[in-house]
């Protein structure tokens, strides 16, 4: 098998080529970019309200131990079961377990991508469990068993066309191409999934430490309904979720829905505080949240880019992100892509084997310019770069920068360059485009600038 | 040790070393932190005026962009007729409702079988229903956005498994904006908060095909907001 390096470069090579892929990209993304740019513009002070998420943020992962407990006491003292579990394994046994003891065959889930991280569906269905999808983007791609290619927008690659033929072939329907119909058929389909479902599954935007609840984001009703009707509900959720007080949501939702989607607020943004209290006629009997750390902790223990758990997941990194916009998400090869999963993915998953994602960049600082929290995200990949490097230099590199040194401080060698490039790019289109040319891997995309007729310290000699 | 006494020790191990302030990479100051950044949401977000007339009129334009459909009633007389064309026009045979005082009148004027959902109810029988009616915490003209919670508004299902749903509200529920409507549940609940807290911002929706905008993605298809 490849490793993830060559992966990474092969399906790159292949979707910057692809006309078609890059076009059904860049028309979803400029139609982001409008509205967004609305919305932002509606604010009184757009960098006001990011400094002061940022700083929110700040102030919930640095006493992150205070708030958690807080969070984690305050909803186990409403009837919620609170499991923690350190790594994706854990979680995932948790989750089985409760199934299990619900004697529960079939669970419909609303969209969650630490349910991504920790392959929980693979999990299930392994398991023979129904588990369905309920998110219309997640639903797609689960049905072209694939990944999602956008934390936000799961099925941003397909065009009506591809999701036609797709729910005519699995669904065995016969829809038009419409959006709309498409998506009614995707409700007919999901509305009975949510009415027999023993256990509603979720994931979470934020964790409000003061009231103990947890916040979920959405537009289509598919989380509120998860949350309603089965009589078993689960949440899982990384621990850096956490914001202090009930009322940072006043900032921290319109930020979310700017930064994720463009609009102003999203449809539904929703509290749960528990399982159905006395006195209440429905929601679930039970409820269980299930916190996770995989690796958060270790991310927290680096004081350099702690922030980077400031995340939340809006996207928006990825939509600005030249590199995204060209290789596309399902190319990353991790659950969180763009330039927030180049930074984390190496801390999650292994710096050396996924340290190729921070050299894939162009350091434009986009993602740090609209990052609604702050993260200096373009800083982040250059510490990464940094980091692998220190920690297994490259020989390559190594060697070449000695080299270097060497000519670059021997004037006598240095003088040669000049003539010897000239001679060398004479010869140059005898091999150019072969697999002879030693410069192969820069000349089968680009031209080598020409190298000029004399050296500076030549033209200044003729010249006095 | 529990896995909860293993998380918690990496975290403290992990603060032991101090981070940087947010924004330590963009060169220049920025303001110490106050303790509760977020208080001052208010100066930052979109504005809004402080008249009632200001507030509802951003309400109205709110609710016509988002696609629902707002009434501002002078009366319940008025209410009552609006009511019953909306009866009329969508063809109702059954709703569903919860008791209030607003829902109570509303259901006597529209004269329909009613699903209750503050009592034992099946979920077949609500989602045929052809509309939700309920009532409701908060407008807030800010966003648009009406606010719910399973005790205001009939439960967790009610407002969202109908295909319409309809929310009755009395004009001093308009809110100016999302901290204030924070500082309504934090007031009104802080003793006993309800399971459920929802800002339901127009009609349910999807973008998830080529972004284009299909309304009634999984919730309701049409959202009416009578104030009255």
């Amino acid at each position: 098998m490849s490793s993830p390096s060559q992966q990474f470069t092969e399906q790159a090579e292949l979707l910057t080529h692809d006309l078609r892929h890059r076009d059904i990209v860049q028309t979803a993304l400029r139609k982001y970019e409008v509205v967004r740019d609305k919305s932002r513009g509606a604010f009184q002070d757009y960098q006001a309200a990011r400094q002061a998420a940022a700083e929110t943020k700040w102030e919930a992962l640095n006493h992150l131990d205070k708030y958690l407990a807080e969070f984690a006491d305050k909803l186990a003292a409403r009837g919620t079961k609170v499991h923690w579990a350190t790594t994706g394994e854990q979680a995932r046994d948790i989750i089985l377990g409760i199934i299990r003891e619900k004697k529960a065959r079939s669970i419909i889930k609303s969209k969650a991508m630490t349910s991504e991280e920790i392959h929980l569906n693979h999990a299930l269905e392994h398991e023979g469990f129904e588990v369905v999808e309920s998110d219309l983007g997640e639903f797609i791609v689960q049905l072209r068993k694939e990944a999602p290619y956008h934390i936000v927008f799961p099925a941003m690659h397909l065009t009506r066309g591809d999701i036609q033929e797709l729910f005519n072939r699995e669904l065995k329907v016969h829809s038009s191409d419409s959006p709309e119909e498409l998506t009614m058929v995707a409700r007919r389909v999901l509305r009975q999934k949510y009415i027999h479902a023993d256990i509603g599954f979720t994931g979470a935007n934020f964790a409000i430490a003061e009231t103990g609840m947890i916040s979920i984001t959405e537009n289509e009703g598919n989380a509120r309904l998860t949350a309603a009707l089965p009589k078993t509900m689960v949440t899982l959720l990384g621990i850096e979720k956490i914001l202090p007080r009930l009322e940072d949501l006043a900032l921290f939702l319109p930020l979310l829905a700017t930064s994720g989607t463009g609009q102003a607020l999203t449809c539904y943004n929703t509290l749960y505080g528990g399982p159905r209290q006395p006195g209440e006629f429905d929601g679930p009997e039970e409820y269980h949240v299930v916190l996770l750390d995989n690796r958060r902790t270790e991310l927290l223990a680096d004081p350099e880019q702690r922030d980077a758990l400031h995340c939340i997941r809006c996207g928006a990194c990825l939509n600005v992100c030249p590199i995204f916009r060209n290789v596309g998400g399902h190319t990353y090869g991790t659950t969180y892509s763009g330039p927030i999963g180049s930074v984390i993915t190496p801390h999650l998953r292994g710096l050396q084997d996924w340290k190729h994602l921070s050299f894939s960049s162009s350091l434009c600082g986009a993602c740090s310019e609209t990052c609604p929290v702050k993260i200096d995200l373009a800083h982040h990949l250059l510490q990464n770069r940094r980091n692998a490097s220190a920690e297994k230099p490259s020989f390559v590199w190594r060697t070449g920068f000695r080299i270097f040194s060497f000519i670059f401080n021997r004037p006598g060698l240095y003088k040669l360059i000049g003539p010897l490039g000239r001679i060398g790019q004479k010869l140059h289109p005898l091999v150019k485009g072969t697999r002879l040319d030693p410069a192969y891997s820069w000349t089968k995309t680009r031209e080598a600038p020409k190298i000029a007729p004399q050296t500076f310290k030549e033209y200044w000699r003729k010249r006095n | 040790m529990t896995e909860r006494e293993k998380i918690f020790g990496r975290i403290r191990e992990a603060l032991t070393v101090q981070a940087p302030l947010p924004g330590h990479h963009g060169g220049g100051h920025h303001a110490p932190l106050t303790g509760n950044p977020a208080a001052h949401a208010r100066e930052w977000l979109p504005p809004v005026g402080d008249s009632f007339e200001d507030q509802l009129a951003r309400f109205r334009a709110n609710a016509a962009e988002l696609k629902a459909t707002f009434y501002l009633a002078n009366n319940r007389e008025e209410l009552a007729k609006l009511l019953l064309e909306l009866r009329d026009v969508e063809g109702w045979k059954k709703v569903a409702s919860h008791g209030g005082e607003l829902t109570d009148a509303a259901c006597k004027t529209l004269a329909l079988p009613v699903c209750r959902t503050d009592q034992p109810f099946n979920a077949s029988e609500l989602e045929a229903c052809d509309a939700g009616i309920t009532e409701c915490d908060a407008l807030i003209a800010q966003t648009g956005s009406v606010l719910v919670t399973n005790r205001s508004a009939g439960g967790r299902a009610l407002s969202v498994l109908p295909p319409h749903h309809v929310v009755i509200a009395r004009r001093e529920q308009l809110l100016r904006d999302l901290p204030a409507a924070f500082e309504l549940v934090k007031k009104k609940y802080a003793a006993n908060y309800p399971s459920m807290i929802s800002f339901i911002t127009g009609p349910s929706r999807t973008g998830d095909i080529e972004r284009i905008l299909v309304l009634g993605a999984h919730g309701p298809k049409k959202l009416t907001i009578f104030c009255v």
